[in-house]
């Protein structure tokens, strides 16, 4: 299928009255992954502003040189703004050149300035209208299941996150530590019955036949492997677990990665932050290849972190936290290889609170415009996920 | 009848008259209410046999007192003693810790050859992973054995408050210093000495990179998460403005490992102060005076300190955001706004004492009415420490390492949690559907048989026999009254005694 095709085959979704009320029908091979970044990735040094004097006289120590094609510690251009670092090469270079990757600057959440990442994350992975009280018991994610038929969510963590807390129990699982289940037939038939009138009934129903699922999975991945080939390890293992459970059962889910907390050494071309985008990229090409291309065509994969950093570094060769993030869409059939949203020349006025990126492009809005062209969701349907926002149409699908 | 199943049916045998045995040793301790089990629950590490026999002994009043008000000469049992004593750099400090680990460090970086360089790093990095093993099975035995249980809570709830992560830096060969001396020491006590104390310690200073903070090199990670998570709470009413200047404010407080004092100014040379490995160093403090939540503040040197942590401390915010959190793990994740509020007048009354705050909690009707209203879902390490206290009761494990084991798995791990957050109090964090799963397969673990925890943690070390009794007399007498219909009928579908601890240790009552 081409872009072209997906786009149709997503736009054409009729939606359906069930009830009363209606439910999109999306197409039941669209898949949605969100990765979350926690601990606020410092942005700027990975989608790097190259055309902007102030970002290296802001960064002594920590700026990524200018695109330079002989040398290894240049950026990669992405156009003539801005470049891309250099530990995303073998990785997310190739899907820009292949237009399976959009990145959009100045993305984040402009009403939460508390700079707190706890807080931030909850607010975003809740999504719900900021000020108001909070309800603990639906996040975005959970909200987006309810309204789509035929949808298999799963958190790929260890513990269930506030994006897919809801009504329904959605289920989890560590994917990195899956191994030959102990408790057996018999035992899950009496725990289950135990369980029966409990309140936690479908946690542990889920829970027994998601473990069933991913072990099949990984023990045929297990047999599969071992031809001599270094074996992944980390979040790289951990996507590429995803990619094949994402390929064969399970179209909405939800995975996230930490240590981007970088007050202090982040270093630059090389060093920690470089080490971190390493084995990212390597997760997300690791995904793509583990997904195979018919259904990568139908993925769709949000990068997201809770704020960005301040522009500027700190006294301790690292960055504090700041506000404005960037984005990435990645998926085989996007429209890619562009850098999308409303933007801003990257300069001193331009900073906010003189200080950090701006946010131009709420992160509920531009979901709340993806969950539309994906699932062919109907007004009223992305208002019960994210009240009272205007969905953007960056036209990435 | 073949071979296999007769040698079967005579251990069910034996099981049975075992069973019996247990019921009919029955004593007088039905008079044990539902209610007293949900409380040793809630203030403790578990219920276990002797637990209840001593509160039934004692009455639940001064049960209670013993708890708030522990004895100084409650001993740990002598075998929990001697492991403990048996540890390496035990009675040491952090400042002799640090310079004998840095000197390790150094001579391995000094090798030439390049395989006996990295064989040198090895043994230094399991050296470091050995402290910070040992330093987690202080926590776990005193969990287990000791007395003193709700101060062994609220060391659990203090160190999670004040969170430090043993993969950062040299953190694992301090993270027992940490807990022993700078938590435990003021977890019931007053907390303005419990916030100085983590802020003299090199694992907070480290951990938060104010070790970096210094006039020129601002650092303001740790200024932040004191106001966010230690003291005032997020949305509390503070400023970017404010972190920015209790930044300044902190600016030279830091670690040092040289034996000889920096090099100062003569007219900064008595500004200096080091306790340990503490340093504050004036020649990196920012003298200019300061704007902190609404105070003036001179000027002047380590004294800014002292006074922004006592303007921190009298913040209503700190009452409220101290008394929410204790109140949400100790009573409910949702908890009275009545009770949150009469902790929180305590807090302010008494200047921050912290077991005038647990004791308002305790006595007060809404912690009565939670217990009738039925227990709280355990987190994981309840969940964990819990099951090794019914299946073993005072008989002391020799081995804690598959307890370390399974909190890492659960991930609820003893200092494992990367961000100063700590690990989350509510139930939701801990029964999805991966939790629950992960649970099962412990409690298949535990039930099953010793696990390793007899088994002493050295070389050649022989197993000594060990099985978890958990259908014991308290069972009969009491607790079977609390399960439900569902429960029962499963554990009477137990095929051997392996297999009904795992269902016991799996069913719903359990994990409550």
């Amino acid at each position: 299928m081409n872009r072209r095709e997906l786009i149709r085959a997503f736009a054409a979704l009729a939606p359906m009255m069930v009830a009363g009320r209606v439910w999109a029908v999306p197409s039941t091979d669209a898949r949605l992954l969100v990765v979350f970044l926690r601990g606020a990735y410092d942005a700027a040094n990975v989608v790097v502003p190259v055309s902007s004097e102030f970002y290296y006289a802001s960064r002594p120590t920590l700026a990524i040189a200018k695109p330079d094609v002989g040398k290894p510690n240049a950026a990669l251009a992405l156009n003539s703004d801005w470049a891309l670092h250099p530990a995303l090469r073998d990785s997310i270079y190739p899907m820009w050149e292949k237009r399976e990757i959009a990145f959009i600057p100045f993305a984040g959440i402009a009403d939460d300035l508390s700079r707190s990442h706890f807080e931030t994350q909850d607010t975003i992975e809740l999504g719900q209208a900021v000020g108001g009280s909070r309800d603990y018991r639906s996040g975005f994610m959970s909200r987006l299941s309810a309204e789509l038929t035929r949808v298999k969510p799963i958190a790929f963590t260890d513990q269930l996150p506030l994006t897919f807390r809801g009504k329904a129990q959605i289920p989890n699982i560590g994917i990195n530590a899956v191994g030959k289940p102990g408790v057996d037939d018999r035992q899950v038939r009496l725990i289950k019955q135990m369980y029966q009138h409990s309140d936690l009934a479908s946690s542990v129903e889920e829970g027994f036949k998601v473990r069933d699922d991913v072990y099949r999975s990984v023990s045929e991945e297990i047999n599969a492997a071992n031809r001599g080939a270094v074996s992944p390890h980390g979040f790289e293992l951990a996507a590429r677990r995803i990619g094949r459970l994402m390929r064969e059962q399970y179209n909405l889910g939800f995975v996230d990665v930490g240590g981007w907390d970088t007050h202090v050494n982040e270093g630059a071309a090389t060093g920690y932050l470089a080490d971190r985008l390493g084995e990212l990229g390597r997760a997300l090409a690791g995904f793509a290849e583990e997904i195979g291309p018919p259904a990568w065509r139908d993925t769709v994969i949000v990068t997201i972190s809770e704020f960005g950093r301040t522009f500027r570094e700190n006294g301790d060769h690292g960055t504090d936290h700041g506000h404005g993030s960037v984005y990435w869409v990645l998926g085989g059939g996007i429209n890619g290889g562009r850098i999308l949203g409303e933007q801003v020349k990257v300069e001193q006025t331009a900073l906010f609170q003189n200080r950090d990126y701006p946010v131009k492009t709420d992160y509920r809005s531009l979901f709340a415009g993806l969950f539309q062209r994906m699932y062919g969701l109907q007004p009223a349907s992305v208002e019960r996920i994210f009240a009272s926002t205007r969905p953007t149409d960056l036209g990435i699908i | 009848m073949d071979k296999l199943e007769r040698s079967i049916q005579v251990r069910l045998c034996g099981w049975m008259t075992a069973l019996a045995m247990f019921a009919a040793s029955s004593v007088d301790a039905a008079e044990l209410k539902t209610t007293d089990f949900t409380l040793i629950d809630r203030l403790t590490w578990g219920v276990t046999p002797s637990s209840a026999e001593h509160l039934k002994a004692v009455g639940v009043d001064r049960w209670i007192e013993e708890q708030l008000h522990p004895q100084a000469t409650l001993a740990l049992p002598p075998l929990v003693q001697s492991q403990i004593e048996g540890m390496p750099d035990v009675h040491k400090f952090p400042f002799d810790i640090a310079v004998s680990f840095d000197q390790q460090a150094k001579s391995a970086n000094q090798v030439a050859d390049p395989d006996q360089k990295r064989a040198a790093q090895q043994v230094f990095q399991q050296a470091m992973n050995d402290r910070a093993r040992q330093a987690a099975a202080r926590t776990i035995l005193r969990a287990l054995y000791g007395p003193d249980q709700l101060r062994e809570r609220m060391v659990w709830f203090w160190f999670n408050h004040f969170n430090v992560h043993q993969y950062k830096g040299n953190i694992r060969i301090l993270v027992g210093d940490y807990e022993d001396r700078a938590i435990r020491s003021y977890a019931m006590g007053r907390f303005r000495d419990l916030l100085s104390a983590t802020l003299h310690h090199p694992a907070m200073l480290r951990y938060l990179d104010n070790a970096d903070n210094a006039v020129g090199h601002i650092n303001e990670n740790y200024a932040r998460e004191i106001m966010e998570l230690h003291t005032m709470g997020v949305g509390s009413g503070y400023t970017q403005a404010d972190v920015e200047q209790l930044a300044r404010i902190l600016t030279g407080v830091g670690i040092d490992l040289q034996q000889e004092d920096p090099k100062l100014k003569p007219e900064l040379q008595n500004q200096l102060v080091r306790e340990g490995a503490f340093e504050f160093n004036p020649a990196r403090h920012d003298f200019g005076d300061k704007l902190f939540l609404g105070h003036a503040i001179k000027g002047r040197g380590f004294a800014e300190v002292d006074e922004a942590l006592d303007i921190l401390c009298r913040q209503p915010a700190t009452a409220t955001h101290l008394s929410q959190k204790l109140a949400t793990y100790f009573v409910s994740d949702t908890p009275p706004a009545a009770l949150v509020q009469r902790m929180a007048q305590t807090f302010q009354r008494t200047d921050g004492d912290i077991t005038a705050v647990l004791s308002t909690m305790v006595h007060s009707p809404e912690f009565a009415a939670s217990l009738k209203g039925g227990a709280k879902f355990k987190d994981a390490v309840q969940y964990v420490m819990s099951a090794v206290r019914m299946a073993y009761d005072d008989k002391v494990i020799l081995n804690t390492t598959p307890i370390q084991n399974w909190l890492n798995r659960l991930s609820e791990g003893l200092f494992n949690h990367q961000t100063p957050d700590g690990y989350p109090l509510t139930s939701a964090t801990w029964n999805s559907p991966g939790q629950m799963m992960v649970r099962f397969e412990i409690a298949r673990q535990i039930g099953s048989g010793s696990a390793g925890l007899f088994k002493p943690d050295v070389p050649n070390a022989t197993e000594q026999p060990a099985f978890p009794l958990i259908q014991n007399a308290l069972f009969f007498e009491s607790l079977r009254q609390t399960l439900s219909t569902p429960t029962l009928a499963a554990l009477d579908q137990a095929v051997s005694p392996q297999d009904w601890n795992t269902l016991f240790l799996s069913s719903p009552e359990f994990m409550h």
